[in-house]
């Protein structure tokens, strides 16, 4: 019983609900005179069962899915033999994933005998087992609930009311989704990184100048000592999202300007769609082209001028980042600009001030706010862009100020700790959701204050 | 003395007033430039992908005589014959007078290693050929491909390029003979990854995009309506209704690594799902298109004016029933531009699925859900990375192939705003 069968069982009897109490109804009404005297219309009677067949064995269906790993895992190491049960906690583990892999037919690391084979098999059974009980439970209360709700359908029952009490009821926990999802990501980050600062101090992760986040795994290893001092880090993120908004907020602001209050009508539908793309293209794309076009251009251009650049610079990685970010300034910009009352600008006029010095003396000042907020948001998009700055930007922390030597950014060093098998329980793995958390706090600040800023200057002129 | 002093002034204000004119053409010019580097940046970008990558769209084929032997091709052990021999026999063949190891390597070198494959299926698929003498097409070997395509180029010394001139001399000889050429490339459409740029192909990065982008779709997609539904419909204005709003406001800022991370503490270490499936990327994919879907949501049921409402609630339809009947069939043009701009979103989005283990190498096109798998924006990452010059091809060519899957969509947005959009 595959999990797509069952599901689709479930669904069937859903839809065979609905007709049942369709036609439940129709046959209570027609010794009474009709559909017209029941208390609401058939297709509601219908409803009602199917979701009562429904809901309840897909939550349940969920909940098992969910649980059942974990479950038969347990269950299979309680069956093998205690001298395996006592072994310590990452040699069972390995031979438990060894076990897994013989039963789903994989390639297996470690030596096979008997007792292996028989837990794979053991294992298997279990699934099977897990997945007839599964089918078999979820079919049953599927039908019990069919029947139950059914047979106490009567005439007067407030089938509508009742529907739509439950898709209210659906609605409003779709709506909490997204305060699960922020949970879930600051109680996800947040334990991690706890974890963490156990093993080291959160002063040293937060003012340690020397970040080299390769621990050593034999005790007699040269050189990889581990040290956790994200400030070199946060210069690099620093930098290079200052290049970037150095580019962009120009770039975007005169832009932003010129088509509000410059362009011809004609000009601005051709050239506003045509910057948006710039928001559109997926980063990986500006990393290759900042990796294998913009990147020796520069090298290029600065050999020729005399200056040693490196093959990772923070200036290559930072100006194509900045041409990113051009349409978040330009196009939010642009909303604030428009937003400015047109009674403002005509009052200039009427001094007799020309166009330029209006905007510059009377509409930018207007919208600064607004503007300010556009940056911010814009800073927080630059600070957690990853894909650029993983393929432009190189990895060694290192504390600089020159732009045109190599940086390495929070992202990039979460990404180079996360990719590829790892222990979960490494100071070097916990180091990446310590900066998670720290990149996540960083942007929300960013965000909250744009936001009321934003907020706060559109009232004004409402 | 009055009069005079006027004079001088209006002097002063004129002399001024073409200063002000300068200033605000010099003004306008600057906006105008400003506009003109980003759409600039925007063509460079483009071109600088597109000459790169359009070269990959053809492939370089040679013509073997392969002499299908009996002694070496037992039909009861097809599986087992040696193909590569075969295929190096030819070679021989062809250039008799090619002696010596080193030579004759470089020789083998100028077919693909998948050329063995291609004949063993040919001759599994038909085993009647055996006996016979077939000629056959069969991928050159990325350096003489690239070759042929003009990307090593000769005038520099022997030392510096990867084709020696001992293989330009073959490759001479080959054109002469007519027994090379460039077709259209099939095998970056049909095939998965692989170590060997001209093997190598998107099709598995692209059924795991569209596995992926099928489970955020069905997910995200109702999610979001209903939610932006109860929220702009039925939420009584409370306090939980101002802590999901600012959520959803915030949500929408927060760095797609960060569901990532997400990801990976929860979906994969939490309930213990597998890592590099399409089933997890689309999970995380969902949480990061929510918000994009909720707010265009809400403004598209935001657009639909109070009189449709007040009509349905005065000829005694519920409220449940006026959002379902009437509303929501109205704001669903906006909504579905929102969900396929979500889309486009998702289809580009590179980081979180790097968290998840999305980056193995993987050269099965994955066929189901839990299959593992890669997708076309990681697939790009990967093929970046690597030094051959057969894959920086590639890696544009994908971009190329990326780029036209987001235009589409956003161009279908573009036309569902167009074609439906109402102003009332």
């Amino acid at each position: 019983m595959s999990t797509t069968f069952i599901i689709s069982l479930l669904l069937g009897l859903s839809i065979a609900g609905y007709f049942f109490g369709y036609r439940r109804s129709i046959t209570l009404a027609s010794p009474i005179g009709g559909v017209k005297n029941l208390h609401s219309r058939p297709a509601y009677y219908g409803m009602l069962v199917a979701l009562w067949c429904g809901l309840p064995t897909f939550i349940i269906f969920l909940v098992w899915q969910s649980l059942e790993p974990s479950i038969i895992s347990s269950l299979m190491i309680a069956d093998l033999p205690l001298d395996y049960q006592n072994l310590p906690k990452n040699q069972l583990g390995l031979i438990i994933n060894d076990i897994k892999n013989l039963a789903t037919g994989n390639i297996v690391a470690g030596e096979k005998n008997a007792i292996m084979h028989a837990a794979a098999n053991h294992y298997v059974q279990l699934q099977i087992l897990s997945k007839w009980i599964k089918g078999g439970a979820l079919l049953v209360l599927g039908l019990i609930t069919l029947i139950i709700v059914c047979r106490r359908i009567t005439p007067e029952q407030r089938a509508r009311n009742h529907v739509e009490k439950i898709i209210r009821i659906v609605l409003f926990c779709c709506s909490t989704i997204a305060i699960l999802t922020t949970l879930g990501i600051i109680l996800s980050v947040l334990f991690e990184s706890i974890r963490f600062f156990k093993a080291v101090p959160i002063t040293d992760f937060l003012f340690g100048l020397k970040w080299s986040p390769q621990t050593a795994i034999r005790a007699d290893q040269v050189g990889s000592s581990g040290a956790f001092g994200a400030v070199p880090v946060f210069i690099g993120t620093m930098m290079i999202s200052a290049i970037a908004l150095f580019i962009a907020v120009p770039i975007g602001l005169m832009s932003a300007i010129y088509l509000s209050e410059y362009a011809g009508k004609k000009f601005r539908t051709i050239a506003k769609p045509l910057l948006e793309i710039l928001a559109g293209i997926p980063t990986v794309v500006y990393g290759f082209f900042a990796a294998l076009s913009v990147a020796p251009f520069i090298r290029q251009t600065g050999g020729l001028l005399g200056l040693d650049v490196s093959s990772e610079s923070a200036l290559a990685a930072g100006l194509v980042m900045g041409i990113m970010i051009i349409p978040f300034v330009s196009s939010l910009s642009d909303d604030v600009i428009n937003a400015v009352p047109q009674s403002l600008r005509d009052g200039s006029y009427a001094l007799g001030a020309t166009r330029s010095e209006t905007i510059r003396n009377v509409v930018v000042p207007a919208a600064l706010p607004g503007i300010i907020g556009g940056i911010l948001l814009a800073a927080s998009r630059a600070i957690g862009e990853t894909m650029i700055v993983v393929m432009a930007a190189g990895l060694s922390a290192r504390l600089t100020a020159n732009p045109l030597e190599t940086v390495t950014t929070i992202t990039v060093q979460i990404v180079t700790l996360l990719v590829g098998d790892q222990e979960f329980d490494s100071p070097k793995t916990l180091a990446a959701f310590a900066l998670g958390l720290l990149l996540f706090v960083a942007t929300l600040i960013l965000n909250v204050i744009a936001l009321v800023v934003v907020r706060k200057y559109r009232e004004q002129y409402e | 003395m009055q009069k005079n002093n006027s004079v001088i002034g209006q002097e002063r204000i004129q002399k001024k007033l073409k200063q002000r004119y300068r200033a605000e053409k010099r003004f306008r010019r600057l906006g105008l430039f400003a506009v003109i580097t980003a759409l600039s940046f925007l063509a460079i970008l483009l071109i600088s992908i597109s000459s790169k990558g359009y070269t990959a769209f053809q492939q370089t084929y040679i013509k073997l005589e392969i002499p299908l032997s009996h002694e070496i091709l037992d039909v009861k052990n097809l599986a087992n014959a040696d193909y590569p021999g075969l295929v190096k026999a030819s070679l021989r063949q062809m250039f008799p007078d090619v002696k010596g190891r080193r030579d004759k390597r470089k020789l083998y070198g100028l077919v693909s290693t998948g050329a063995a494959f291609e004949l063993q299926d040919r001759i599994i698929e038909d085993p009647t050929l055996i006996g016979e003498k077939i000629s056959m097409w069969v991928p050159a070997s990325s350096d003489v491909d690239m070759f042929m395509k003009g990307q090593i180029p000769k005038n520099v010394s022997e030392n510096e390029r990867r084709i020696k001139d001992n293989e330009i001399e073959w490759i001479d000889w080959l054109q002469q003979e007519e027994r090379i050429e460039k077709r259209f490339n099939t095998v970056f459409f049909t095939a998965g990854d692989s170590r060997d740029p001209e093997l190598s192909g998107i099709r598995g990065a692209l059924s795991g995009s569209i596995f992926t982008l099928f489970i955020t779709l069905l997910l995200s997609f109702p999610i979001g309506a209903a939610t932006a539904v109860y929220l702009e419909e039925f939420a009584p204005k409370n306090k939980w209704t101002d802590l999901i709003e600012v959520n959803i406001n915030n949500l929408a800022a927060v760095p797609s690594i960060v569901f990532g991370l997400l990801g990976l503490a929860v979906f994969i270490n939490f309930f213990g799902l597998p890592r590099s499936v399409p089933l997890v990327g689309g999970l995380v994919l969902t949480l990061m298109t929510l918000p994009t879907i909720i707010i265009a949501g809400r403004a598209a049921l935001k657009a639909v004016p109070p009189s449709i409402r007040e009509a349905a609630l005065g000829v005694g339809a519920s409220p449940m029933q006026t959002v379902l009947h009437h509303v929501l069939p109205l704001a669903m043009p906006g909504m579905l531009t929102g969900t396929i701009i979500g889309m486009a979103q998702a289809l580009g989005e590179t980081a979180p699925l790097l968290m998840i283990g999305m980056v193995a190498f993987i050269v099965d096109v994955p066929g189901s859900f839990t299959d593992p798998s890669t997708v076309l924006p990681v697939q790009i990452f990967l093929w970046a990375d690597s030094p051959e010059r057969g894959f920086m091809e590639r890696t544009s060519a994908a971009i190329m192939v990326l780029l036209v899957f987001l235009i589409t969509m956003n161009a279908v947005a573009i036309f569902l705003r167009k074609r439906f959009e109402r102003r009332w």
